[in-house]
């Protein structure tokens, strides 16, 4: 297997340009917030921030620090209120489970949207172990919860709501203080959780504004360090930890805290925000780049997601019809642009995306599904030669299908 | 989303680049498709079968990912000169995954579905001409087969529920 990926490898040899457009997986780093990093691995603050000793002292004054920050960034009222996990997938499994866990006597009606990310629909699924019972509320075709059904799903054994802001797969921008609004009408003791990884950086967010009881976040999605997340929590409301161990500066994470990626995270944060509106702006005219030239290029095309302002300035997913989405990775992949896409191919359970499936894309739509997202850290020229590389890949791709993919 | 690694060998990887055999036979003696789009993995087989029934050209097109490209073109590389016995009896997804120098466990079903589109085409063939079912063929679909058969129900299944999903919705 290995030596396979080895040979793979060696087909990439002598790529000219190399675009990562894969954000929604992994991210680059930039340069600067490695740096950023690099001192708190061995030069300085290397200990344990709870020990009585210098590098000790060091780490809990850089880390405290860390928490101003980012609970700064979203409108917490208290450092206290931001929990740093090891992920997004770790805060949403403590947001969800914790919240749940400390409020069974309360009822046992979990609501989520039927387009969560994996790690909220699979968590809150799992909670039916546990004799929760999960309600799925439908979305529209461009991705918008269904507020009329949400109302009607919330009542008085609802403990938690959970709709991400921004969906991570089409970049819908959520209603979500309607959302919020709704739900506490019907049910002032129902928290409410949204996942804002793929909302952090790219629209504004204060969770005092939006009412939000619990909000998660993810390094890697503002591109600090992946390994890196946090979960918001309300002051005041309870909640149980999902893990036992020897507890830190954090009351609902055990462990020792990761002080470089925490750095790392923070450094993100400070990045994404510091010139927010000109971060944004760079994202969407890259982005908006990217979809026109595609469109101009290529026929027989949806697009995926809703447009305009409500959608997140770096989504792009296109659905690229009599060709398969693994296939178009792979051959994209041999020319330097790494996409994903939304094809079931690699499963014998034929499930593409879920996300896609619910927004009424046909399967074979979704096979043919990829995803991108820009970074402000990408260039027009970058963009340019995707644009170069795309419509060559699709036929190719296309001309393999020849009339077979036609349904 | 796919999330499981895919670290397909060379020999997968050539037949992807630069598949043998590709392209729709305009004087093919027998045409079979497998799978479904719905699927993300269907196959058409085009066979030109000389009156001795053997194989004389075999060509593909594919919907699918690179496995499922990579298995059609070898079996039409595979059958090539064989006759339908021998194509029957002989090229069985495992000697088909054998000679393609092995593959991921998730993508075995893309050699299944490659023997399965081609055993269809060979029966479709003695269908086609009337003939008597030969000795070696039995009247029953082969795992093979039944596997591409599975697959287009499920996809139809599939897509029945969404038809209804959204007449739930209206």
């Amino acid at each position: 297997m290995v030596e396979n990926v080895k040979e793979l490898l060696k087909l990439h040899e002598g790529i000219t340009h190399e675009v990562y457009l894969d954000n929604e997986n992994s991210s680059v780093i930039p340069q600067e917030i490695v740096d950023e990093m690099l001192p708190y691995f061995n030069k300085k603050a290397y200990g344990n921030p709870t020990l009585t000793h210098k590098p000790g002292w060091e780490a809990f004054e850089v880390i405290m620090n860390c928490f101003q920050t980012i609970s700064k960034s979203i409108g917490a009222k208290n450092l206290e209120d931001i929990t740093f996990t090891p992920g997004e997938t770790e805060a949403n499994n403590l947001a969800i489970m914790g919240s749940c866990f400390a409020r069974k006597s309360m009822g046992k009606k979990i609501v989520i949207s039927e387009i969560e990310p994996i790690n909220v629909l699979q968590v809150a699924e799992m909670m039916q172990k546990f004799g929760f019972t999960i309600q799925k509320i439908s979305v529209n075709p461009d991705g918008f919860i269904n507020l009329e059904k949400l109302k009607e799903a919330v009542d008085n054994e609802t403990v938690l709501v959970s709709v991400s802001s921004v969906n991570n797969e089409i970049g819908t921008v959520q209603p979500i203080k309607e959302a919020v609004d709704i739900v506490k009408a019907k049910n002032p003791q129902t928290l409410f959780h949204t996942d804002a990884s793929d909302a952090y950086g790219r629209i504004p967010l204060n969770v005092q504004d939006l009412n939000i009881d619990l909000a998660t976040l993810s390094s890697y999605k503002i591109l600090g360090p992946r390994g890196m997340g946090a979960m918001y929590l309300r002051d005041g409301v309870n909640m149980e930890r999902i893990l036992e161990g020897q507890i830190g500066t954090q009351k609902l994470w055990p462990g020792v805290e990761n002080t470089p990626l925490i750095v790392g995270f923070t450094k993100a944060c400070e990045l994404a925000f510091q010139n927010f509106e000109a971060n944004v702006a760079k994202m969407r005219s890259l982005r908006d780049k990217l979809v026109d030239g595609i469109f101009t290029e290529l026929d027989d095309l949806r697009f995926n997601g809703p447009k305009g302002n409500q959608r997140a300035p770096d989504n792009a997913n296109v659905s690229i019809l009599r060709a398969e989405g693994e296939a178009l990775t792979i051959e994209l992949s041999l020319k330097g642009v790494y996409v994903s896409s939304g094809s079931a191919c690699s499963r014998r359970l034929l499930q593409p995306s879920h996300v896609l499936v619910a927004i009424g894309r046909r399967f074979s739509e979704a096979h043919g599904s990829i995803l991108m997202k820009t970074t402000r850290y990408q260039s027009e020229q970058d963009i340019d030669y995707v644009l170069s590389v795309l419509p060559p890949s699709v036929n190719r791709i296309r001309g393999i299908v020849g009339s077979t993919g036609v349904d | 989303m796919s999330r499981i690694p895919l670290p397909y060998n060379p020999k997968v990887m050539d037949l992807f680049r630069n598949p043998k055999n590709l392209g729709k036979m305009d004087d093919a003696t027998v045409v079979a498709v497998a799978g479904n789009p719905a699927c993300g993995d269907m196959i058409t087989f085009y066979l030109k079968i000389t009156d001795k029934d053997v194989i004389e050209r075999a060509s593909f097109e594919s919907y699918g990912c690179a496995a499922n490209i990579a298995t059609s073109s070898i079996v039409t590389e595979m059958i090539k000169g064989l006759s339908l016995e021998q194509a029957w009896l002989d090229v069985t997804w495992k000697k088909v995954t054998e000679e393609i120098g092995g593959l991921p466990s998730v993508k075995f079903h893309c050699g299944v579905l490659a023997v399965g589109a081609l055993k269809r085409a060979i029966r479709q063939y003695f269908k086609q001409k009337g003939a008597l079912i030969p000795s070696w063929m039995p009247a029953e679909n082969t795992f093979e087969e039944k596997q591409a058969l599975e697959e287009e129900e499920l996809a139809k299944l599939l897509s029945k529920r969404l038809k209804t999903e959204e007449k739930a919705e209206k």
